[in-house]
């Protein structure tokens, strides 16, 4: 059975079916949500924004021209109201600054990841920027082409590509200093 | 060379990648036990991180009832009165699964109950299967129109063949409680033939509820 594409779901929605909106949500919920709590690391926040991102969604489905993903839109969509909440609970910071302090205080994920080296892996990927966090989910788990993180971050692809590159190297150093010497960086 | 090579990596191990950077990189790999070696460390990473996230669990179901909470107070849309029956319909059907199709009911979880309650209450008090009114407005459609709620566990062709076997036109919908408003004849029917025709619906494995709102 063939599932009716995103696309053909938003433009229902643009349109008012509410059906349409159930079926998009019910289909992406749970991954912008992911998206969403990586980055501000609060459940309760990130289902707030959950629900402030699909309202867009139902807001503007008539302006969404299909130049990208629907998803890649919404993660979008999503990445720009968690960095606004994020920036305006940390104001003391400047933005870049927020952006690039790895996370050394214990998050919930870390009380249950210190038995083995997969365990360690994941623990460290908690303990990386968010500018970090943000590129590897976006590649490792929602498996966003180059071009796709370029459209949802705002920067050129060469630089998602550095991004990368520079966030798998600090995984490395991360794991490093917890006994794991993976060879490289 | 190598080294933009082996920034892609990671795109290699989701497949993100064109059909020549990716056999570029393959033969790169084929061709380098080291560049192959830090593949397999791309390969942990990506399997580690989807479990990472995998284990950060689900939204609860407060988020979609806030979300559609938020979209009902939203100005109404001007939509189309009537929805074709056949490739439209059945397109859009096709893509809901049992599964899913109950997933879209249970979003709206809160308000099918109450609107069942509701639903259910109109039939205790009147005794009947049909021909009871329901708390929604008064109808200005044509002919006679009954509000129908389909079987979660229906499928796609069984609802289309369903709507067509018996001439059966969605005017609008779905309501809160995934219910659709369908119109069961041209001609305004008398009070035996709706319940006829409601009794006929009623027997079909297809739908959960009939109710008439006239």
């Amino acid at each position: 059975m063939q599932a009716t594409s995103d696309e053909a779901l938003i433009a229902r929605i643009a349109g008012g079916d509410q059906l349409a909106m159930q079926v998009l949500f019910g289909r992406h919920q749970v991954r912008v949500y992911r998206f969403i709590l990586r980055l501000v690391r609060n459940p309760a926040t990130a289902e707030e924004l959950l629900s402030e991102v699909f309202l867009e969604v139902w807001r503007q489905a008539a302006k969404f021209e299909g130049r990208s993903a629907v998803t890649t839109w919404m993660l979008g969509m999503a990445r720009l109201m968690a960095l606004s909440t994020f920036r305006h609970r940390e104001e003391q910071l400047d933005e870049g600054a927020a952006e690039q302090i790895e996370d050394r205080s214990d998050t919930p994920e870390i009380d249950l990841a210190k038995r083995d080296k997969a365990a360690v892996m994941r623990e460290c990927m908690t303990r990386l920027s968010a500018e970090h966090r943000e590129i590897i989910d976006l590649v490792y788990y929602h498996e966003k082409s180059v071009r796709e993180c370029s459209d949802i971050i705002g920067i050129p692809e060469a630089t998602v590509k550095t991004r990368m590159f520079y966030a798998r190297q600090k995984l490395g150093e991360l794991l490093k200093e917890r006994g794991i010497d993976r060879g490289w960086p | 060379m190598k080294d933009e090579i082996e920034k892609l990596l990671p795109w290699h191990a989701v497949d993100a990648l064109s059909r020549a950077e990716a056999r570029q990189i393959q033969e790169a790999l084929a061709n380098d036990p080291e560049l192959a070696r830090r593949f397999e460390m791309v390969r942990d990473e990506y399997g580690e991180n989807v479990l990472l996230n995998e284990s950060l669990g689900a939204p609860s179901g407060q988020a979609a009832q806030k979300l559609f909470a938020k979209i009902n107070a939203e100005p109404v849309r001007n939509k189309p009165l009537s929805l074709q029956l056949g490739t439209r319909f059945s397109d859009f059907l096709a893509s809901f699964s049992p599964r899913t199709l109950a997933w879209s009911a249970g979003a709206a979880a809160l308000a099918i109950v109450l609107q069942a309650g509701v639903i259910g209450g109109f039939l205790i008090k009147t005794g009947g299967t049909a021909g009871f009114e329901t708390a929604s407005a008064p109808s200005s459609d044509t002919g006679t129109v009954a509000l129908i709620r389909f079987a979660p566990q229906a499928s796609a062709s069984d609802i289309t063949q369903f709507l067509d076997d018996n001439k059966l036109q969605i005017v609008t919908g779905p309501m809160p409680g995934g219910i659709y408003r369908v119109r069961i004849s041209a001609t305004k029917l008398s009070k035996d033939d709706l319940a006829a025709a409601v009794r006929k619906l009623e027997g079909n494995k297809v739908v959960s509820l009939v109710a008439t709102s006239q």
